[in-house]
């Protein structure tokens, strides 16, 4: 029984782990308990944040500041030959025809994927209103957000597999355009640009759950008395939607269409699961993998994370604020 | 309503507010009830379609999988569970040694530590920022809320550089080398650290809103901050821990960033979806075993998915500005 032992090792690693830490705490807080008078705030304090500042500053503010200054290093970052090369590797970023491209790819994806969500999720939102089966239809629409990226990535490269017209079609998308009477369909995820689109869509699949659970929320929590009133003055169907629903829900539309952004701008798994950036599918979260793990290039990939870092912050940004808004509104 | 109302009505979990009777519908609002209805109806089977048809695959097999599209499935019905067996504990294809099975332990040794640590570590932090307070607490809180900002790409190569070499200050180590190469331990802790701001924010909206007379009373009661800490905050802060709790533990399942950078140099402490990821290559030759090991990594959101929508969809509101 080789596998329950290993098995087993492995949970009471987790017990080890998380007990031992436990442990340590809770000593230290009979420790300082003793302690009582003018030092006891401070060490309660000491105690309390520490931790949390430790893993901080080592997991995140100390990496992101070397990550600035590795960006503006030659391809090994570590041993004799550490080289400052200026602004080099930015250069190469916004120069280079192969990353030029993959930015431009990177935008397309900045731009589509959030708008198409965001507009899918809206009408399904407005549409599935007080209809009969609601939590159902929902709920398949929402699904997906669960699901993993990878496992996202690889029921959808099923439904894109391609097979020789004449062979059995497995793939449903060959299926489906053959029957419509495309005789030859392309090998869907070898060409380009439509291999993009077609990850595009994998991505839209989550994203468009998530839109209509924000979006339904914010529709539902419009006063009743507001819509009667329009409704009373005659406005119904899209003038209702175009001129007293959208104007009242704006800033959840915003909030929505920049959170997927931030999420499309970061997304790795999807094009490194389906095509692993080749055929031209590449994106900027990708191409900085695939420098400093297969291109062995340091310099060039911390420059690339840099880029992602500057284009998030705006984002991010804008997003935390509104949430913040919201919550004390 | 705020945000957060709307969405526990969204969940199901408080009855929708009385209505009034919608006006009584005429003829064109009836067409449109009904095109409304096929829009619905279409949008819902294409969402369902994909997760349907994997499914069905993973149940067929290898020969079937591979000579015929699922759909046939309904007019040459024979299904058979051994993929799951294969899959699980016997792996082949790509998989080494001995199926899935070690790397769903891998996942889940990986998923509960990186969510109990962040949420002790944090509620900690939250609560001393809030209520023990010190001179410059609202400062420091400032700085954690801002790390947000800070995507996790910008850690990796600095990380992975500390955790196999240590860190020096002129050849004098202030970090030591922990020898920990590419293990379990690697990536949970990677993804503790990486939660924190998240862990700190969330909790501090939280806990900074704890009635004021319940510590005060603690505190004129002799309590000391400690004390309060575990015997009044950790107990009152339960709903806004579950919602974080399962946001966390789902986003760290799913991972696979965190998981292929620091598991790269031993895969057997690599995660569920790092080993499915290079299953992917295999579509042509182990259609069956790569739905069924697909299958296995999503049963565990599902089922999060589905007995605990209401927290799942607070902490995916909250949890949506992470990465």
């Amino acid at each position: 029984m080789n596998l329950l032992t290993t098995s087993l090792d492995k949970l009471l690693g987790v017990l080890e782990a998380v007990g031992g830490f436990v442990a340590i705490l809770a000593f230290l807080f009979w420790l300082a308990g003793k302690v009582r008078g003018r030092f006891e705030r401070p060490l309660a304090n000491i105690l309390l944040l520490g931790p949390a500042v430790i893993l901080l500053l080592v997991g995140l503010v100390i990496p992101a500041i070397r990550t600035i200054f590795l960006s503006f290093r030659g391809q090994y970052v570590i041993g004799p030959d550490v080289k400052y090369v200026g602004f080099a590797n930015y250069k190469w970023a916004f120069t280079d025809p192969h990353t030029l491209h993959t930015l431009e790819r990177t935008a397309e994806w900045l731009v589509i994927v959030p708008l198409v969500s965001t507009v899918a999720g809206l009408v399904f939102a407005l549409l599935v209103d007080r209809m009969k089966f609601q939590v159902i239809a929902k709920s398949l629409i929402f699904m997906p957000t669960a699901i993993s990226f990878v496992g996202a990535s690889l029921i959808w490269k099923y439904v894109y597999q391609y097979r020789a017209p004449g062979l059995p079609q497995i793939g449903l998308l060959s299926e489906v355009a053959m029957k419509l009477g495309w005789s030859h369909p392309p090998n869907w995820l070898l060409s380009s640009p439509l291999n993009t689109f077609l990850m595009m869509v994998i991505l839209v699949w989550i994203e468009t759950g998530f839109a209509m659970v924000i979006l339904g929320a914010a529709l539902r929590s419009i006063p009743d008395d507001v819509i009667e009133a329009a409704r009373v003055d005659g406005a119904k169907g899209w003038r209702l939607f175009r001129s007293v629903q959208l104007p009242m829900i704006s800033s959840t539309v915003t909030v929505v269409i920049i959170t997927i952004m931030t999420a499309t701008l970061k997304i790795f798994d999807i094009v490194y699961t389906i095509t692993g950036g080749d055929f031209h599918t590449d994106t900027l979260s990708n191409e900085m993998y695939s420098q400093i793990f297969q291109d062995f290039n340091n310099g060039r990939g911390s420059a690339l994370a840099v880029v992602l870092f500057m284009a998030v912050v705006p984002l991010v940004t804008v997003s935390i604020l509104r949430l913040r808004k919201e919550r004390y509104a | 309503m705020s945000l957060d109302e709307a969405l526990l009505t969204e969940a199901g979990e408080t009855p929708e507010p009385e209505r009034t009777a919608p006006p009584p519908q005429r003829e064109p609002a009836k067409t449109h009830q009904r095109l409304a209805t096929v829009v619905v109806v279409v949008m819902s089977v294409l969402w369902a379609l994909p997760v349907f048809g994997f499914f069905v695959t993973s149940l067929r097999s290898k020969a079937a999988a591979e000579g015929s599209g699922w759909w046939t499935v309904f007019v040459h019905p024979s299904l058979t569970f051994s993929n799951y067996i294969n899959v699980l504990f016997h792996g082949g294809a790509n998989i080494q040694g001995g199926g899935l099975f070690p790397y769903a332990m891998n996942s889940l040794a990986i998923a509960i530590p990186a969510t109990i640590i962040p949420i002790i570590v944090a509620s900690m932090a939250a609560y001393s920022l809030s209520w023990v307070r010190f001179k410059s607490a609202d400062t420091v809180y400032f700085i954690i809320f801002g790390l947000q900002v800070v995507p996790l790409q910008m850690s990796l190569v600095p990380l992975l550089q500390l955790y196999s070499h240590g860190a020096h200050i002129g050849g004098f180590p202030i970090f030591p080398n922990l020898n920990l190469h590419g293990s379990i331990a690697e990536v949970w802790i990677s993804h503790t650290m990486f939660s924190m701001p998240l862990a700190v924010f969330l909790l501090y909206n939280f806990i900074a809103q704890l009635p004021n007379e319940l510590i005060e009373a603690a505190r004129v009661d002799g309590a000391n901050f400690l004390y309060i800490y575990r015997r009044v905050v950790m107990p009152l802060s339960l709903p806004a821990i579950a919602s974080f709790a399962i946001f966390q533990f789902l986003w760290v399942w799913n991972d696979l960033l965190i998981g292929l950078t620091f598991s790269a140099k031993s895969a057997s402490a690599q995660p569920l979806t790092v080993q499915l990821q290079q299953l992917s290559g295999t579509f042509g030759s182990h259609l069956e075993l790569l739905t069924a090991g697909g299958f296995v990594t999503i049963i565990i959101p599902m089922i999060v998915f589905f007995s605990l929508q209401r927290y799942f969809v607070r902490g995916l509101l909250a949890g949506s500005v992470k990465g």
